[in-house]
């Protein structure tokens, strides 16, 4: 009985048609697909793009080289080299993020006491050399400063959560 | 304490303990945890810190272990909810004024309070008011304050009364407002000052050097043995991305106890001064030209080969013993009998075949008198002073010879300070008060030495004792007269029945003299090498300028020296002034090997860092010159089949203090002003010289003459002005003190520092003239 059915089946084509008819319902149905670069996505506060270190609102910067971020990561991503500054403060002479070994999980964020090393919007930006996938401390503060608006916006939504 | 056994019941387990013991040290021989801030095994029990209380059936509170004495049928419990309670509250105490800066705190990861707090604490605070801040001291280059963390525990302040032995820190104030500090702002001096680093149990103090610059849990750690005296404390090196970053004490009751010197902790900072050797250096036209290993050592071979037999060569006794085994060797190899290890030793006309303590370190704490011959043993075996000390502290006397009032951290049982050319006769004086009865030339020096109440003091106190010892210390070494000294001081062992030893100063001496580094038939002594200009001579890790007896002279003699080979792991300016090849070594923590200590005790050890730049391990490259030169049994792959080879070449020789007759005494007459020239603490070796923190401790470091007020009137010359020292016609202007400790007619003027390389002898004659 089964292999009549399963004749018929397949001579008229039923499982094809049932396949085309969800094609085709898709058809006249509205489109979740954007025309980037045109049309964005909505981010959440929460999403981890590029990193950024950020400073206080006096200018100082907030890493305070605790290297928590660095013993956090589980790409081993972060290279961190301290010294006391000048002033006798605990500060960072070298903090390096290789992003290719990154896979912006995130934990470096959670990690930090003091807010320091985030993960912004950005989540467009290419290579040209492989040295340039390094983030140095100075191109970290330089899109900190650049974003903080927008940073500091997200970290205030979040933080009930945190 | 009597030796009653009692048994007593910890958590529901039975466990035995000799009655007057302390609850919480039989909780840690049984392994069960007790949290403690201020108990610690070596100090005294203070219980300021209440984190230690448990629950003793019976007693109406919670008792602290650290200072509750076993009782036979004790019931004990470290969990209960009572115990839990107490220990929770007192942790929420300690927790009101402590900082919550962990992020910043250099002893986050290996903090007693994080671990405690995680393990006995809350999970929250209740505490919202505002915490106390404590202003910060600057207590020296060595050790960083952050006293808001401070806990008052007071074991740094227990730590200096009663292990450094100067009451430097302490507290002041009561409850809140206590604050351990030096109550005046001043430096700590004491030379194992860096052990109040690693009592603290929190971050208020922390070491200076290494500040800022690791978290715990990057660093790997190894084991070492210190390299700077001749104790061979066991210490831990902390490696980050392999770099020393610290070394802290390894425990081991035999040798170091729990302590280490500021030294051995410290001197790690000298592996990366800016003068390390890092690839073959030959010196053409008065210039310095970096070859290849293979060309450096063909040259090498090439001088060698011309010279033979007239080789020369001088080992520095820091070296390991594999390195100095195949250095001897290497010159039996070439038959050329000149080689030496005792760079600073003036006289060579009597020698003892191993020189070493004689007795065993732990030993000396049980000592009942010591009679102390030309050693500022404070500053030189720290550990063996802290030894000495405790016997000391437990009624024994200590009595020294010396010729600067040294200042020791206990009581003397009695002191003759004296010049240095008066040390003899006064050495004979107690050897006649002690009843000495030698023959030949001795003999006759000891029964014409004058005895007087001192040395009569001296001879009764060492003669009473049960335990003894006699030891010849340092400056004993470059004295014009050592041989004597050593022969009298031998001879007042042997009458008050007290063990005779030395106070060897390096890492190695004994290595290097159980292998064999010394001059053998027709050989030259380390002074006659350095007098003599000859063909081609090896430099084994030595800095000439710094490490030997009279640096104006071997200066001298190795730039008349035709060809000077220097396997070096600095490359020091006056080591380019007068060597004619540098080939790069390796250097502490770079390389394996053995060292064995003043006791006689062998300790390997394994490299854990790589040699920086081309340098290589000495082992290596005296094996390698070895096979260029085609000399047998040089096809070493290990330093281990090395090791073994003089494993079974020294089989179970030891310390040897025996001594030869000196046969001449004719003593040595000054002519004028003598010099004494000790080596400063942190001057001992090429890595402690370039350690920066240590060497602003305060600690002598450049040329400085001592004299008192006496010749200072003489000479009409002021306190903190300059000088003119001469010595061997040669003049250098440094600073001048006026101090009592020096005695009449002398000037204290410290070796290796920088400035003396243009003197001559550690010992000897000196003019002073007013700049």
């Amino acid at each position: 009985m089964n292999t009549l059915v399963n004749y018929v089946r397949s001579l008229f084509l039923v499982e094809l048609f049932r396949g085309m008819g969800v094609t085709g319902r898709y058809l006249f149905r509205g489109k979740f697909t954007l025309e980037y670069p045109e049309e964005r996505a909505p981010q959440s506060p929460r999403f981890r793009g590029l990193h950024a270190q950020r400073r206080y609102p006096n200018g100082e910067e907030r890493c305070i080289a605790c290297k928590l971020c660095e013993a956090t990561c589980p790409a081993l991503a972060i290279t961190i080299e301290a010294a006391p500054r000048e002033d006798g403060q605990r500060r960072t002479t070298r903090y390096d993020i290789d992003l290719f070994k990154c896979i912006f999980c995130g934990f470096c964020e959670e990690s930090c006491p003091v807010d320091a090393i985030v993960e912004s919007r950005i989540y467009e930006y290419h290579f040209e050399n492989r040295e340039d996938a390094v983030m140095t401390k100075s191109k970290l503060l330089e899109l900190g400063e650049k974003y903080e608006a927008q940073l500091a916006a997200d970290r205030a939504v979040q933080a009930a959560y945190r | 304490m009597s030796d009653k056994k009692v048994t007593i019941e910890v958590d529901g387990r039975k466990l035995e303990a000799t009655a007057g013991q302390m609850l919480i040290e039989v909780t840690d021989a049984a392994g069960i945890e007790v949290p403690r801030f201020c108990y610690h095994k070596k100090l005294s029990i203070a219980a300021n810190c209440r984190m230690c209380l448990v629950e003793v059936e019976k007693a109406p509170k919670p008792l602290p272990a650290c200072a509750t004495p076993v009782m036979d049928g004790m019931v004990v419990k470290t969990r209960s909810p009572l115990a839990i309670q107490a220990q929770q509250g007192t942790m929420e105490f300690l927790l009101i004024n402590h900082p919550l800066d962990c992020p910043i705190c250099d002893q986050g990861g290996e903090c007693e309070l994080q671990d405690v707090a995680i393990g006995y604490g809350d999970d929250a605070s209740r505490y919202v008011e505002v915490k106390r801040v404590v202003k910060d001291e600057d207590i020296g280059p060595l050790i960083e304050t952050e006293m808001t963390r401070c806990i008052h525990c007071t074991r740094c302040v227990r730590f200096g009364a009663e292990i450094a032995g100067i009451r430097e820190l302490g507290a002041t104030g009561r409850g809140e407002h206590m604050r351990i500090g030096t109550y005046v702002g001043t430096t700590v001096t004491s030379e194992m000052s860096g052990n109040v680093i690693d009592l603290c149990p929190v971050g208020a103090l922390t070491a200076k050097p290494s500040r800022y610059q690791a978290r715990a849990w990057e660093l790997t750690q190894t084991n070492a043995i210190a390299p700077h005296d001749s104790v061979g404390s066991n210490v831990h090196l902390h490696l980050r991305r392999g770099q020393v970053m610290r070394a802290v004490p390894a425990d081991n009751e035999a040798i170091n106890e729990t302590w280490i010197s500021d030294r051995d902790r410290f001197a790690y900072q000298g592996l990366s001064a800016g003068d390390r050797a890092t690839q073959p250096l030959v010196k053409e036209n008065g210039g310095w030209r970096p070859i290849e290993w293979s060309d450096a050592l063909a040259l090498a071979v090439e001088k060698l080969r011309d010279a033979r037999a007239e080789a020369n060569a001088l080992a520095a006794p820091h070296a390991t013993l594999e390195e100095l085994f195949l250095l001897r060797k290497l010159m039996a190899g070439l038959d050329a009998p000149s080689l030496d290890y005792r760079l600073r030793q003036a006289d060579f006309r009597a020698t003892s075949a191993v020189p070493g303590y004689g007795l065993s370190i732990a030993d000396i704490e049980r000592l009942d008198a010591a009679l102390l011959v030309g050693s500022n043993l404070r500053k030189d075996l720290p550990i063996i002073n802290h030894r000495l000390r405790k016997a000391a502290l437990n009624g024994g006397d200590v009595m020294v010879l010396n010729p600067v009032d040294y200042e020791f951290n206990y009581p003397l049982g009695g002191a003759l300070i004296t010049s240095p050319s008066n040390m003899v006769a006064s050495l004979a004086g107690i050897a006649r008060a002690v009843g000495v009865s030698a023959d030949g030339a001795i003999g006759e020096l000891i029964d014409g030495a004058a005895e007087n109440d001192e040395t009569n003091r001296l001879a009764a106190r060492l003669t009473a004792a049960d335990k003894a010892w006699v030891a010849v210390g340092a400056l004993a070494e470059a004295h014009p007269d050592y041989a004597v000294l050593q022969a009298i001081a031998s001879a007042i062992a042997e009458a008050s029945g007290a063990v005779f030893g030395f106070l060897p100063m390096a890492s190695n001496s004994v290595g290097a003299a159980l292998v064999g580094c010394v001059p053998s038939d027709g050989g030259l002594d380390a002074v006659q090498q350095l007098s003599q200009p000859g063909k081609t001579s090896i430099l084994l890790d030595i800095e000439p300028a710094q490490d030997c007896l009279n640096p104006a002279q071997a200066m001298r003699t190795l730039d008349e020296t035709a060809f000077v080979i220097a396997i070096s792991s600095f490359a020091s300016d006056s080591l380019k002034a007068c060597a004619d090849l540098i080939l790069p070594m390796a250097a502490f923590a770079e390389t394996s090997g053995t060292f064995i200590n003043g006791e006689g005790v062998w300790q390997r050890f394994d490299g854990c860092v790589r040699p920086l730049g081309e340098a290589r391990p000495g082992w290596k490259i005296l094996r390698v010159l070895g096979t260029m030169l085609e000399l047998d049994g040089f096809d070493y792959e290990s330093p281990a089949q090395v090791h073994d080879e003089v494993r079974a070449m020294i089989g179970d020789r030891g310390i040897d203090n025996s001594l030869d007759d000196p046969g001449d005494v004719e003593p040595w007459r000054p002519k004028g002003m003598q010099r004494i020239g000790d080596v400063p603490i942190y001057r001992i070796d090429a890595l402690t010289r370039r350690a920066t923190a240590l060497q602003q401790t305060g600690e002598p470091v450049s040329a400085l003459a001592c004299i008192n007020a006496a010749l200072a009137k003489r000479l009409r010359i002021a306190d903190r002005g300059q000088v003119k020292v001469g010595q061997g016609g040669k003049s250098v202007v440094m600073a001048v003190r006026v101090s009592e400790r020096v005695p009449n007619d002398t000037v204290w003027c410290p070796a290796a520092v920088d400035g003396s390389e243009l003197l001559g002898p550690q010992i000897g004659d000196i003019t002073l003239e007013k700049a």
